[in-house]
């Protein structure tokens, strides 16, 4: 081995590729390096949190269904009350129409039959003066025998 | 094996071991280890400043995906031995794995290829052609790089301990003893320089075997090609193994010296 300025040689050439190295070539490349780690560690992360929110998302939208479904039944339930208390009242109406206009009816065949007997009785007492005269063969005085005319057609 | 028939194979691999050299003793400097060297670390600083301007936090390109895997490996690995904040280990150890990687992939370049490149451009007689391309097959190549390593631990270690509790940490242990300080001194010194030492030697030793053998293959003649093969197929494992256990130990002796007993 015979050592000799090569030595020298070599090591101010070692001295001067590591500083040119430090300064010029690791930092730009262990920056590039370590910026790309972190850009890909801030996309894994939001990555994460939109799976997350996709599923606190899931979670809203079967709640606000589950939600909607409720409404919509009771709102169904609340129609078909509605309803049957429209039909209820409108029947119960009708009922009262009815009585009424039966009711006036009714009293309209009163009023008529009562007429109608009213006619008949003086048309009684008048053929029952007729008869008794024809009986008698002599007139009757209607204002002389009026108290037996009348309780003659009160009991008609 | 074509340089010459008239060379024994010793004489072969002596030559093709020998370094391409100017100067004289210590003032000798070996131009193709040494240019070799800095030239694969001006190849990783292209690529990688290429990229590190372009650096983009988006979608990356093919290159820049490729270099932010070696930047993530090293990165991966000061995380997980150095817990301290230092601006320099990382970058460090980025530039001590990549180019040590390069330099040792010059092994799988053929032993002989070179050589004639050379002597077909220039027509130099190919015995006056030295080129060992493997610039961690050079000790001077791995020493230069332990001894940086070396310096930075010595500096670390009195910036973060202080020169008191540096001095502490060679004398106090392992024995509690006053009368036994001069013995830890001594121990706790050879540990540190075992550090440095261990690291280039380490690194050599592999690669400087690694390179020998692929010339002793180169000596045997028609059945070379497939040795070639099996040898070059298993420095699949010992080129980045060795790249890797040098960052490794350098991230681990910067985070002893970081670490206050």
């Amino acid at each position: 081995m015979d050592i000799n300025m090569t030595l020298v040689g070599q090591l101010i050439a070692f001295v001067v590729f590591v500083i040119f190295c430090m300064k010029y070539v690791w930092p730009p490349i262990i920056g590039a390096i370590e910026e790309r780690q972190a850009i890909i560690a801030d996309g894994l992360a939001a990555s994460d949190r939109a799976a997350k929110d996709l599923e606190l998302a899931q979670e809203k939208a079967k709640t606000q269904l589950k939600d909607a479904k409720v409404q919509a039944a009771s709102i169904v339930d609340a129609a078909k009350k509605l309803e049957a208390k429209i039909v209820e009242e409108t029947a119960g109406k009708a009922q009262v129409e009815k009585d009424r206009i039966l009711a006036t009816g009714h009293a309209e065949i009163e009023t008529e039959r009562n007429r109608a007997r009213e006619d008949l009785r003086k048309e009684v007492a008048i053929l029952a003066v007729a008869g008794a005269e024809k009986i008698l063969e002599r007139s009757i005085d209607a204002a002389a025998h009026s108290d037996i005319l009348d309780k003659l057609v009160a009991e008609l | 094996m074509s340089s010459g028939a008239e060379l024994t194979s010793q004489e072969y691999i002596t030559h093709h071991l020998a370094n391409l050299k100017v100067g004289d003793g210590f003032m000798a400097v070996h131009l193709d280890s040494l240019g070799w060297s800095v030239f694969l670390g001006l190849v990783f600083l292209t690529i990688f400043r290429s990229v590190a301007k372009k650096a983009t936090p988006g979608v990356p390109g093919k290159l820049q995906c490729a270099v932010e895997m070696v930047v993530g490996f090293v990165d991966d690995s000061v995380k997980s031995t150095f817990h301290g904040k230092n601006e320099l280990i990382a970058p460090l150890s980025l530039t001590i794995f990549v180019w040590v990687l390069l330099m040792n992939s010059m092994d799988w370049v053929p032993v002989d290829l070179l050589p004639h490149l050379i002597h077909w451009a220039t027509g130099m007689p190919l015995g006056d052609i030295y080129m060992k391309p493997v610039p961690t097959a050079d000790p001077n190549i791995t020493f230069g790089l332990a001894l940086g390593v070396f310096i930075l631990i010595i500096f670390y270690s009195i910036k973060v301990k202080g020169v008191g509790g540096f001095m502490k940490e060679l004398t106090t242990q392992p024995f509690g003893h006053w009368s036994l300080y001069p013995v830890n001194f001594i121990l706790e010194t050879v540990t540190m320089l075992a550090r440095p030492l261990s690291l280039a030697l380490r690194l050599f030793g592999n690669l400087y075997a690694g390179e020998l053998i692929f010339l002793l293959i180169a000596t045997i003649g028609l059945f070379q090609l497939p040795v070639h093969f099996l040898w070059a197929a298993f420095h699949l494992l010992v080129i980045p193994l060795q790249a890797f256990i040098f960052m490794m130990l350098t991230i681990v002796y910067l985070s002893l010296a970081h670490e206050d007993h």
